[in-house]
């Protein structure tokens, strides 16, 4: 079975100078993090096995040489460690100005995806818009891909794999892939073809992980200049049965986006094509706005809720009265919320004395 | 589900059978591909050659319609092979003796002169399932939208109890619901059985509840199922009010169904877009959507979570409960006071067992599976594990029954539908937001390349599809995940109402339709000849 907490074995070592517990599997990053160290990363999320590329986390270890990626170093017995020190701090700002010296830019909008900020977010946290390097650019922007969701900014890309890794490990598609190596390095799909002729299922995961906004949501980000502040709503996603938890992000009155719940209890931060995109019906001009009744030239006709509710309600009463109440029929939604559903039979059974309601799983 | 999607990376070995996860549940699906890189088996019985069949160990291509055969099939082997969980059994269950006896006429050589699988296979499906330190089932409507739904469900049930593959994690009988509160609408009592709560409405201590809760008298007598309500439209039916349903795309026989809803006197529609079946309605009510509503919603494994109103409903357009309390008070029924959301959510707590522990504060942050029977109760993520909720699991003897339609020399061709990972249902909501159409712009029938040829049908050319119901045309594509001799399309797009063929037939005991299997011709045709 699954090891627990309470089975696994607790030792000690010595954080920053105080000394902690920790369990056998846990790494310096996972200990650090629960006496909320702030450890910066770009390669880490928190649902994927721990990669160590960014060298953002690095930690000083006493004993080693040269600091250590703490999202993939296991904690030991009796070891002691640094978090944050000059050297390390020294060391992690070099890292920033690298990478933005290679970015065309750094400030993008957050509408670009979940994680889009922590680039930027970084680089003030260490003052590091110095502008001490500059020379080549890596990665490519792939302006022919024509899809609808997903902007493959890849200049903007700073090779942490967060996209590859959540394709293969979290949404198991293996749809993204890398080309080329080192300063080369481009991220791809297979045949350095278009996203949908390669095995994405446009689920939005690879937007919702990249830290610089390389990887942005083209439907939200036709919003970045719709005025207003974003807000975030959480609620829960409107199709399957699985019941994903989502962020839909609002400026003013109008939808601009939507971003998964990292702590969905149901989905922990996964989306499909459907939850992740097409949350706009909502505010499709096909929107009924007013009630509608058929007029005597057998059309329907907007009118107001009084005329509407009276044509309803005298008809239902005619029926009740010439054929009595097992002649009135209600069926509730299996898309609405429970209230409506519940509504629907109480109005059925309180009203009509009947139960004469069913929902739509039958068909 | 019996068990919490959260077990779905847990089982050994995963049976999924008539269940297209990775398009119609994706996000379920990632789970199960973390149980198989975990090192689980994936068994996968459905018609189609499916994504999941793709990242299976075994795949058993089986007939459509007969999935009962291919499980008792199974259940002979495990008994054949000595490998019942006899504990379990003297445990947990009942009439166990004679479900092992009657099981053993079904060999795999008899499953595979049905379901057309190699005895084999099937052989080595039985072997891994029972063999499994922890074995879970997952199924949808590929299982329950037959003339025998629940004879598959209760054959899964057999399954499960012979081996004691239920009531521990990583385990159980998973049902995946389609639509995000399907499972809501059943525990709001929106049945013709039962009140809120699965509460029988033929049993005297829930009439007497309900009337003294609403003060009113009930009826003691079921109600009839939405199918036989269409079924007596313009007769004994009159009136039908009608929330969030797009009934005449989504049902079968179209052409019945919208017979019936015209024989009404009044036809009432709450909707948000005006359906094809808010279109044919007397009086349609604005609804107030998703995005734009507070409110609750329960998932296939019975989480009930918090819904969150962001923006204000365009125009005059209102929340369904609150349309149907105004038109409650006009018709002047006692009990619609309710002012927001939570009154009716709480309302629903305190009469329900399966929520009773609940109310609207406590579900904030969507922690609680139902059962919650009182207060300070940590809800059940995982049922049965301490026992069953009726005392002991009942074996049913299951037979094989032939759908009720199969092919012949006039209609020599089985048809099956589904869904499409890119399209919900009719299309009222995905249709409607910007990009789904890059994806997918039709639909298309989908036929094995060797009967393309044998049938003159040209990859992107069009056919002529024909059922004793109906008829349509639809664009061919060719592909090998369709089997040789089926034909495979959905009911999503309205210009290829595919739900003017179906309708064959019901099962007898919960209704539903065979929307699974059907018998057609298909011929070649240029478009705009129906």
């Amino acid at each position: 079975m699954i090891m627990t907490a309470a089975e696994a074995q607790t030792h000690c070592m010595t954080l920053d100078g105080v000394e902690v517990q920790f369990v056998e599997g846990e790494t310096i990053y996972d200990v650090a993090r629960r006496y909320h160290k702030d450890i910066p990363t770009l390669c880490y999320d928190e649902r994927l096995e721990p990669f160590g590329g960014c060298r953002m986390c690095v930690v000083q270890v006493e004993g080693m040489r040269s600091p250590v990626a703490s999202c993939t170093m296991p904690a030991a017995p009796d070891m002691v460690v640094q978090t944050q020190t000059h050297e390390i701090d020294s060391h992690r700002k070099t890292l920033l100005e690298l990478l933005i010296s290679e970015n065309r830019e750094v400030d993008v909008d957050p509408l670009r995806g979940y994680a889009s900020q922590e680039l930027a977010t970084l680089v003030d946290a260490y003052d590091a818009r110095t502008g001490r390097f500059e020379g080549g650019q890596s990665g490519a922007t792939r302006d022919d891909d024509d899809n609808p969701f997903i902007l493959r900014d890849y200049d903007l890309c700073i090779s942490c794999y967060r996209c590859v890794r959540v394709c293969a490990e979290h949404e198991g598609d293996y749809a993204i892939s890398i080309m080329n190596r080192g300063f080369a390095t481009q991220i791809t799909t297979e045949f350095n073809g278009l996203l949908k002729d390669s095995s994405c299922t446009f689920c939005g995961q690879c937007v919702q992980t990249c830290p610089t906004g390389a990887l942005g949501d083209k439907k939200a980000m036709r919003h970045t200049d719709t005025p207003g502040e974003i807000e975030k709503t959480r609620t829960i996603c409107p199709y399957c049965g699985v019941g994903c938890a989502v962020d839909l992000m609002t400026k003013g009155e109008t939808i601009v986006g939507l971003q998964p719940a990292m702590d969905g209890p149901a989905n922990e931060g996964a989306l499909c094509v459907k939850g992740q995109f097409a949350y706009d019906f909502i505010q499709h001009p096909d929107r009924l706005k007013a009630p509608m009744v058929r007029g005597d030239d057998g059309e329907l006709h907007e009118t107001d809720w009084d005329t509407a509710l009276d044509r309803a309600a005298d008809g239902l009463k005619r029926v009740l009265e010439q054929h009595g109440r097992h002649s009135v029929y209600g069926v509730a939604s299996g898309r609405a919320p429970c209230e409506a559903a519940y509504s629907m039979q109480k109005f059925i059974r309180a009203g009509f004395g009947t139960n004469y309601i069913d929902n739509c799983s039958r068909a | 589900m019996s068990n919490p999607l959260a077990d779905m990376d847990k089982p050994t070995v995963i049976f999924c059978i008539g269940t297209n996860m990775t398009e119609a549940h994706p996000v379920a699906a990632t789970r199960l591909k973390k149980a198989i890189a975990n090192g689980a088996k994936l068994i996968v019985a459905d018609p189609r050659r499916i994504g999941l069949a793709d990242i299976s160990d075994l795949y058993l291509p089986i007939r459509v319609g007969s999935d009962a055969a291919l499980l008792l099939g199974m259940a002979h082997v495990i008994q054949r092979e000595g490998l019942v969980n006899d504990v379990f059994m003297a445990d947990r269950t009942t009439e166990g003796e004679t479900f092992l006896e009657h099981v053993k006429q079904f060999t795999p050589e008899w499953a595979e002169g049905i379901t057309g699988v190699p005895a084999a296979d099937i052989e080595q499906a039985a072997l891994w399932y029972a063999q499994a330190e922890r074995g879970a089932i997952y199924y949808t409507l590929g299982i329950t939208e037959h003339i025998c739904g629940v004879d598959n469900v209760q054959s899964l049930c057999n399954l499960a109890l012979m081996t004691g593959n239920i009531g521990r994690e990583g385990t159980g009988i998973n049902p995946m619901r389609g639509q995000n509160n399907i499972q809501g609408a059943g525990d709001m009592g929106a049945l013709p059985n039962n009140y809120p709560g699965f509460q029988p409405v033929t049993d005297p201590k829930n009439q007497e509840k309900f009337e003294k809760a609403w003060g009113i008298k009930v009826d003691l007598e079921k109600g009839i199922t939405k199918v036989t309500a269409l079924d007596s439209c313009g007769d004994a039916i009159r009136a039908m009010i009608i929330d969030g349903e797009n009934t005449v795309v989504t049902d079968p026989n179209r052409d019945h169904c919208e017979k019936a809803l015209k024989s009404l006197d009044l036809l009432v529609v709450i909707d948000i877009f005006l359906t094809d079946t808010a279109k044919m309605a007397d009086v349609v009510f604005p609804a107030a959507a998703w995005g734009e509503v507070d409110g609750t919603q329960t998932n296939t494994e019975r989480r009930v979570q918090r819904l969150r109103k962001a923006i204000d409903p365009p125009g005059e357009a209102k929340p369904d409960w609150q349309i149907l309390q105004m038109l409650a008070q006009r018709m002047g029924f006692q009990g619609f006071e309710h002012e927001s959301a939570k009154d009716i959510f709480n309302e629903v707590c305190s009469l329900s067992p399966t929520y009773y522990g609940l109310d609207w504060d406590r579900i904030e942050h969507g922690e609680y599976q139902w059962p919650v029977p009182e207060k300070n109760h940590p809800g059940t993520p995982r049922l049965h594990e301490d026992g069953f909720i009726n005392g002991r699991g009942i074996f049913k003897l299951i037979n094989y029954r032939d759908p009720a339609e199969v092919i012949d020399d006039d209609y020599p061709v089985w048809l099956t539908t589904g869904r499409r990972l890119q399209a919900y249902h009719t299309r009222t909501q995905t249709g409607r937001s910007a990009g789904i159409d890059y994806l997918l712009p039709e639909e298309v029938l989908e036929v094995h390349p060797d009967d393309a040829a044998k049938w003159g049908l040209v990859d992107g050319e069009w056919a002529e599809l024909a059922s004793r119901r109906g008829k349509v045309e639809i664009k061919v594509r060719t592909t090998n995940r369709s089997p040789k001799g089926t034909v495979f399309a959905s009911f999503s797009f309205a210009d290829v109402p595919i739900n003017a063929l179906t309708g064959s037939g019901y099962d007898p005991v919960t209704q539903t339709a065979e929307l699974k299997v059907c018998a057609v011709r298909v011929k070649p045709c240029k478009k705009g000849v129906l």
